[in-house]
């Protein structure tokens, strides 16, 4: 029981980890893709509970609510794209990806390891407040990343927003089949 | 029992017992009250066979909905069909967890909080989890395997979607004048101000509260049940329990809805009039009555305005409900997060 209570938070992060790492896998086993989609629903929800268990609280509301409009729209794709009936007969197509995996893993693999020598990882001690600390003082979560984004960072983040902006637009442009495929192929059946 | 364990599991678990239990009553009694209200409206009686003026029907409809078969149509997929009710039902209820419905006070040497948590980020956890609720809706409409259902569900995610954006807004610029994302600290900075911050974010409020009947699909925005082209909208093949728990859902986000209206917008828990009655405010008898008075009375209005509503307004077209989402009211509600942030600017410093 003290062992319980003293390590609750420990217990609960392997938990809801081993349930996130559950849930991805989900996302490309499952031959249903709304059950897929659902299950990265699941899995972005508990990334975000664990966020709460190291006291980012901002990142884990932010966490839900784009992640959530970003699945809105893939369930969209999903129903727009494929129809149920045609979902039981197909096949798994886990088997084509196995080298696919292979590769992925010894580069994420890499990238643990590099991070591990590099000591990326040194400063988790820094006690529960890290994430809330502006200029030393505890001021919250919110707070801690606003002050991040609009100073030290303030360049990355405004690059980024044009990145997404730029995305944005182009995906209107290739929308927009009417006027910038149509000249040259004729009327596009839709 | 140890102390902490008291502190931490009991007093909570009696709170959310407690809160469950009212939220629920109210849900039931609010359906009541949209059906008599509506009936006045139409110079009809209303339900008035159960209990003394029809008293008792929400029970009565409780035990039918309870006994009634539990239908699952042949080509549904069956999962989805039975989580869907409770990724709406869940995320509604769960939001009364950050709702302050009082101030904190003192009972038997014990300081007691009428809300459940009071947590940095209250308001943040409110939109992340209501943009939860849609996916129980399309999952409900695409898992029926009907062409209404789906219709009804896609036309509420596109809905969904598109008024949460100015909602944001409309609710940022409150925090913009509160300058806290916490419910009680809302409020707090209200009482603060000495004036409740409809009146300087008149316009905020105004899109808020659009966009808050847009986002419960209710009249004149309740296009994803429109029983003349979609019989039912996304709840076409669900009967019995499950039918109910979207039925209630609809009625807890209204709740939610109204709450959020009076704590960002009409001053949670305080009296009425704080500037003009300060005197009168003072007299003993008056301060007597609680905080959470105010609180249920006020979003007592904002429900009675939902209801009048849709004894008034004829439903949108799915072309000017979109018009006016994206073409009015997000431009508008991005103009008044400037003209808010502008005027806290020059009023702080």
């Amino acid at each position: 029981m003290d062992f319980l209570v003293s390590h609750f938070a420990e217990i609960l992060f392997y938990i809801l980890a081993a349930l996130a790492v559950l849930g991805s896998i989900g996302v490309i086993t499952l031959k249903n893709p709304v059950h897929a989609a659902l299950s990265l629903l699941g899995t972005f929800f508990i990334v975000a509970v664990l966020f709460v268990l190291q006291h980012a609280e901002f990142l884990a509301a932010v966490q839900v609510m784009v992640y959530a409009g970003g699945i809105m729209v893939l369930f969209l794709f999903v129903i727009m794209l494929v129809s149920v009936k045609g979902l039981k007969t197909q096949a798994a197509f886990l088997s084509p990806l196995i080298p696919v995996a292979v590769i992925g893993a010894i580069l994420v693999g890499a990238l643990i390891a590099s991070a591990v020598l590099l000591g990326v990882f040194a400063t988790g001690n820094a006690g529960p407040e890290a994430l809330q600390m502006v200029d030393g003082e505890i001021l919250g979560n919110t707070e801690a990343v606003g002050m991040v984004l609009y100073t030290k960072y303030l360049v990355p983040f405004e690059v980024v927003s044009v990145v997404l902006l730029v995305a944005m637009i182009g995906a209107i442009v290739f929308g927009r089949k009417d006027r910038f495929i149509g000249e040259h192929e004729g009327e596009v059946g839709s | 029992m140890p102390e902490p364990i008291l502190q931490l599991l009991l007093i909570p678990l009696i709170k959310i017992v407690v809160l469950l239990v009212v939220v629920l009553l109210i849900v039931a009694y609010l359906t009541y009250a949209e059906r008599k209200i509506l009936a006045y409206m139409q110079v009809r009686l209303g339900p008035n066979r159960v209990g003394p003026k029809g008293w008792l029907q929400p029970v009565a409809d409780g035990l039918k909905l309870f006994v009634k078969e539990d239908l699952v149509p042949g080509g549904a997929e069956k999962l989805v069909f039975m989580i869907a009710p409770a990724i709406v039902m869940v995320p509604a209820l769960v939001m009364f967890a950050v709702i302050p419905f009082g101030e904190p006070f003192q009972i038997a040497g014990m300081t007691v909080t009428p809300y459940l948590a009071d947590i940095n980020i209250a308001l943040l956890f409110i939109l992340g989890v209501s943009s939860l609720g849609v996916f129980g809706i399309i999952l409900g409409g695409w898992s029926s395997n009907n062409k209404f259902s789906l219709m009804g569900g896609l036309r509420s995610a596109a809905q969904m979607v598109s008024y949460e954006i100015p909602m944001g807004f409309a609710v940022a610029s409150a925090v913009l004048m509160a300058g806290t994302l916490s419910m009680v600290g809302i409020v707090e900075a209200q009482r603060a101000a000495h004036i409740w911050f409809f009146l300087p974010g008149i316009l905020g409020f105004g899109i808020y509260w659009v966009c808050g009947v847009a986002e419960t699909n209710r009249n004149p925005f309740d296009l994803p049940e429109a029983e003349a082209e979609l019989v039912a909208g996304f709840h076409t093949e669900y009967s019995g329990m499950k039918f109910a728990l979207f039925y209630l859902a609809e009625y807890a986000n209204m709740m939610i809805v109204s709450a959020m209206a009076v704590v960002l917008f009409c001053g949670g828990w305080l009296p009425p009039f704080p500037n003009l009655l300060a005197g009168l405010w003072a007299l003993p008898v008056l301060a007597w009555i609680p905080g959470a008075f105010w609180f249920l009375a006020k979003m007592s209005f904002f429900l009675f305005c939902y209801i009048w509503f849709r004894g008034t307004f004829p439903r949108y077209r799915f072309d000017q409900l979109m018009n006016v989402g994206w073409k009015w009211l997000f431009p508008l509600s991005l103009a008044n997060v400037m003209l808010v942030a502008l005027g806290v600017l020059l009023l702080k410093g």
